[in-house]
């Protein structure tokens, strides 16, 4: 293995609702079910050490600790095509590989919201706390991602208290509301549906019912599920196949159901328009994949949102933060160098180690050596000597190890510690062996 | 004294409508402010030429195309004025006072000797019948504005890409319901001036009705807008299609008010006299 280059890469591929359109992400989306599968899977991979795996609505991405960053991203690559039956062509042109500091980078930009759809939205940061803890009870993620993470995380933190783009970080959810009011004018009164009780699907209706919306029906698989979330807005639980009747009363529908595919189709919803007396209806649709087929649109008075279409309408709130996310990306540029020397120094350990495994072994020999040919040395002196042996060691390799772990100039560390290795020549006789590494 | 007069009424306008414009652009609500005063000193001042005029005459002035079309701006801003103080509608202006303006300057090019000498015009039903027909299709003038301003929002909405609009022009339902608003009042307006026109032509010709194209058209106008609100009101006819009635409704309008004149006969000629 060579020692003058990094040796372990951090690399992430991924796809986000920038670089891949809504039919793409819903096609490569996974569930919490499937991660399970899918993470001892990759890490499988050879050169591959450590990998978690973030996937929101809006993003599906892998971040790997490998030792060959092009080889892993090729694997990656192919292992999604197969894991989905489709054709690498058919999505490869919206995957994106970043590695390194710009993997680190992109790591903590997504944390921080300032990758987000909505920029400054607050749901990411559980997101990817959820992946990690996912992460780590499969044992898939190690030293260096979880040291990554607790970065991010502490750098999300950061972000959000120290630049204002929290303070007006709009959510889909506001965007909806917004949308809603452009429709209805005053949601007070207005009746709401929620499809599916989701996180963000109640986050949303909060925002309704802040805005007035009134009479509220909760729709879910799980029934239990809608019974708790109905309880909590003073609404009326209803079954899955209650909807249609359900939409005669509402005016608002939330739609984030795991459901492969439309739970609601045009002709489903076009009877109802006459009997709802054209009163309009607007529907957003949250879920990835879609719920609501988009056909819906072409009905009269009603109006389907999906989330790349709240996009259009949130892009204009964009300009006036983008003062603050440049604040933002300046406290992860700084986050992103001291991450990069901590993984830098971590390089440097397996050297050290190798540098003390041998003086500790030489030591070791002599000193049995010399001990075994005298006889006339008492217990007590013995252990003097011991002492006294391990004492020398130590103090001779004080300040090698010094230098190693702060050389002065980091660029030129790898020079520093290609050195040292062969001056020791710990790369033949064993002693630098794999485990430290750690 | 009238000219100087006049060229108040069309400046204060002008201004107005810059000033709506301007908002609709800007959005600082004190542009919408100073443009919507400068509309209400355009209104007054014409009002207290109309009154002038009616002093001087002892009927109302719609003798001629010009006077007729006086009328028709002031009526117009009147109504507009109206619905400002209902209702919150700002960037409606945008539209009524350009409109004002431009049937303002019309007027003030043609040609103005006004001789009203036929007795048949000195009618006390006359009048009932002229305000109220006026005031309605003004009505109905705001009410197209609301229709088209509608189908502009809807279509920001429709197709998911906010533009220019959608922060600007206020929402479906609002829309929706002023314009039905509009039309409701519209609708009695011309209902008064038709019923009054009939006792008038009792009164003058003898019969109620002639079948002449004037009344033939304003029936048919009459008619979809009966239909519009019926529908609405039976089945729920609202937002797109009520709208595009709504156009649809104004244009037959605009065509019984001066097509008929200009291309079929009638007993109504000489208000679009030259």
């Amino acid at each position: 293995m060579s020692r003058d280059q990094r040796i372990m890469h951090i690399l992430l591929i991924g796809l986000n609702h920038k670089s891949a359109p809504v039919e793409i992400r819903e096609c490569l989306a996974f569930s919490p079910e499937d991660v399970g599968g899918v993470l001892p899977n990759v890490t499988g991979m050879p050169d591959i050490k450590e990998a978690m795996l973030i996937s929101t609505c809006n993003r599906v991405e892998f971040l790997v600790v490998t030792e060959n960053a092009s080889g892993s991203a090729q694997e990656i690559k192919s292992f999604l095509a197969d894991f989905r039956n489709t054709p690498l062509h058919e999505f490869e042109k919206s995957l994106y590989v970043r590695e390194d500091d710009d993997a680190v980078r992109h790591v903590f930009r997504v944390a921080s919201s300032l990758d987000s759809m909505v920029l400054g939205e607050p749901q990411i940061l559980g997101q990817i706390k959820t992946a990690h803890r996912l992460s780590t009870e499969l044992e898939t993620s190690g030293v260096i991602l979880n040291r990554l993470l607790h970065k991010a995380f502490s750098v999300a933190k950061r972000v959000r208290t120290e630049t204002g783009i929290a303070d007006h970080a709009v959510s889909i959810s506001y965007a909806a509301v917004e949308l809603a009011k452009k429709i209805f004018d005053d949601l007070e009164g207005k009746g709401a549906l929620l499809i599916g009780a989701g996180e963000m699907a109640v986050l949303a209706l909060e925002h309704l019912v802040k805005n007035g919306v009134k009479r509220i029906f909760v729709a879910n698989r799980t029934f239990e599920r809608a019974v708790e979330v109905a309880e909590r807005f003073k609404g009326t639980p209803i079954l899955f196949k209650e909807i249609g009747d359900g939409l005669l009363d509402v005016d608002i529908v939330i739609s984030s159901t795991g459901a492969s595919s439309y739970i609601l189709t045009y002709k489903d919803v076009k009877p109802l328009v006459r009997r709802r007396r054209n009163r309009p209806l607007f529907f957003i649709d949250i879920a990835v994949p879609r719920d609501i087929d988009p056909d819906i649109n072409r009905a009269n008075n009603v109006y389907v949102y999906d989330i790349d279409d709240l996009k259009g309408v949130i892009d204009k709130n964009i300009e006036k933060r983008e003062t603050e996310a440049t604040k933002g990306d300046r406290i992860v540029d700084e986050g992103v160098i001291q991450f990069g020397k901590w993984l830098e120094a971590q390089e440097v350990t397996p050297t050290i180690v190798a540098l003390r495994n041998k003086a500790e072994s030489i030591r070791k020999k002599e000193l049995a050596k010399t001990l075994s040919g005298t006889k006339s040395i008492s217990e007590k002196e013995r252990a003097d000597i011991d002492r006294l042996t391990i004492s020398i060691c130590n103090k001779i390799l004080h300040d090698p190890t010094i230098f190693l772990k702060r050389p002065g100039r980091w660029d030129k560390r790898d020079l520093y510690v290609n050195a040292t290795r062969k001056l020791f020549n710990l790369d033949e006789n064993g002693s630098a062996n794999e485990n430290g590494q750690d | 004294m009238n000219d100087v007069w006049l060229m108040l009424v069309v400046g204060f306008c002008l201004l107005s409508a810059v000033g709506y414009v301007a908002y609709l652009f800007v959005q600082k609500r004190r542009i919408h402010k100073i443009a919507s005063m400068l509309l209400w000193a355009g209104f007054i001042s014409q009002t207290i030429l109309l009154i002038s005029q009616c002093m001087d005459r002892g009927n109302l002035p719609v003798h001629n195309l010009r006077e007729t079309l006086f009328l028709c701006a002031w009526s117009v801003a009147g109504v507009f004025l109206f619905f400002q103080i209902k209702f919150r509608l700002m960037v409606l202006g945008a539209f009524v006072a350009p409109l004002t303006t431009g049937i303002l300057i019309a007027a003030s090019m043609l040609p103005g000797e006004s001789v009203a000498t036929d007795p048949t015009l000195k009618n006390i039903w006359l009048i009932p019948h002229v305000v109220s027909i006026f005031l309605g299709n003004a009505s109905f003038a705001v009410a197209f504005g609301l229709a088209v301003i509608y189908l502009i929002q809807e279509r920001q909405i429709k197709g998911k890409k906010p533009g220019f609009f959608y922060r600007r022009l206020p929402s479906l339902t609002r829309l929706d319901s002023m314009g039905y608003v509009s039309i409701a009042i519209g609708f009695s307006m011309l209902t008064i001036g038709m019923v009054t026109g009939a006792i008038y032509a009792q009164l003058v010709w003898g019969r109620y009705w002639s079948w002449d194209p004037k009344e033939v058209w304003s029936l048919i106008t009459w008619l979809i807008y009966a239909t519009l609100l019926h529908e609405r009101l039976a089945v729920g006819w609202q937002g797109r299609r009520a709208a595009i009635m709504a156009i649809i409704g104004f244009a037959a309008l605009l065509f019984t008010f001066f097509g008929v004149n200009f291309l079929l006969e009638g007993h109504h000629e000489s208000f679009t006299r030259l």
